[in-house]
């Protein structure tokens, strides 16, 4: 239940960005395979997010799929379950997208 | 109107993580941070480790509620801390810190810190360790590499577990070392018991190997 921490951090960047104006919405951007769950965030978010810039804002999830490039023909590929190389049927690859976690960007309200 | 920010969301845990491994490197103490789910041997590894290793070393064990690992590690002469996450499922780098404060790591070579017991958030924040070892054993299972790759993609080595009761479960060794080295072709997988002793001194000489050559 490590989101409480990460939304708290997700808040703080966001308010530390705004130039202090009011946040409309939060840009995440988080990869399939880092090992965070975007489902309990929001829900931490609108509680901690009460009385600071950032309250209802709504958060914005870009997942990014896992993709691998192939240790033996260097092809690109989604993996399945069983991590093969769907042009070669060689076994795995290095982690080229898909670890991220970051904010990406803030749309602020301009009227304030 | 938009602004650009990216950031990563753990910048602050990486920032606490950076002093640690300085406090470290200051110290000559080399940081290992074991990595695994509940009830794989986190604990009895270390132990073993220990007995096998003449390196002089200290623990950090971090549990959600409770005193037993530490007291078991206390109970062997060896320089323990315990933290207690209180809920946390992970330990991360600002708790690491603090419990540094607790410790006296003047003329210890290796710091052994066990993590919470999850195979999922311990792998996203880094503490400043030097060295990441995942525990897996034989009960869990041979797919654990494939179902949690964010953590079996990120560590130096792991160390296999309770091979002594291989005999009595299905269990496809080369189909669990295929599932480690697909994200990571270079790590150490070591087949131990920590109930029969075998496998653990080539464990040992690796740890060794890494603790000498840095």
């Amino acid at each position: 239940m490590h989101e409480l921490a990460v939304t708290e951090e997700i808040i703080k960047i966001a308010i530390d960005s705004c130039k202090g104006k009011r946040i409309s919405k939060i840009n995440i951007v988080i990869g399939e395979l880092s090992s965070f769950v975007d489902d309990s965030v929001q829900f931490y978010f609108d509680i901690l997010s009460r009385s600071t810039l950032a309250e209802g804002a709504t958060l914005d999830f870009r997942r990014v799929p896992a993709k691998l490039r192939c240790y033996n023909c260097n092809k690109e590929f989604h993996p399945d379950s069983t991590m093969v190389c769907p042009f070669c049927n060689s076994l795995g690859g290095r982690i080229i997208e898909g670890e991220e976690f970051y904010i990406e960007s803030i749309e602020v309200k301009d009227e304030d | 109107m938009k602004i650009e920010v990216v950031k990563n969301i753990l910048d602050a845990n990486d920032q606490v993580a950076y002093i640690n491994r300085e406090t470290f490197d200051h110290l000559g103490v080399i940081a290992i941070n074991i990595m695994a789910a509940p009830g794989a041997g986190k604990t009895s590894v270390i132990l073993k480790t220990a007995e096998l290793l003449d390196l002089p070393i200290a623990v950090i064990e971090g549990d959600v509620a409770s005193t037993i690992d530490s007291e078991k590690v206390a109970s062997k002469g060896i320089s323990v801390v315990q933290i207690n996450t209180g809920g946390e499922c992970h330990l991360d780098a600002p708790m690491l810190k603090e419990a540094l404060k607790r410790i006296n790591l003047n003329g210890i070579r290796l710091l052994f810190i066990e993590n919470v017991g999850n195979l999922i958030c311990p792998a996203g924040f880094e503490l400043g360790e030097h060295i990441k070892v995942a525990v897996s054993s034989i009960p869990e299972g041979d797919d654990k590499p494939y179902k949690y790759p964010g953590l079996f993609s990120k560590v130096s080595a792991v160390v296999l577990n309770k091979i002594d009761i291989l005999p009595y479960i299905d269990f496809n060794m080369g189909y669990f070392e295929n599932g480690v080295r697909a994200l990571n072709p270079n790590v150490k997988i070591f087949p131990v018991s920590c109930k029969t002793g075998e496998g653990l001194s080539e464990w040992v000489e690796w740890l060794k190997g890494e603790a000498i050559n840095r």
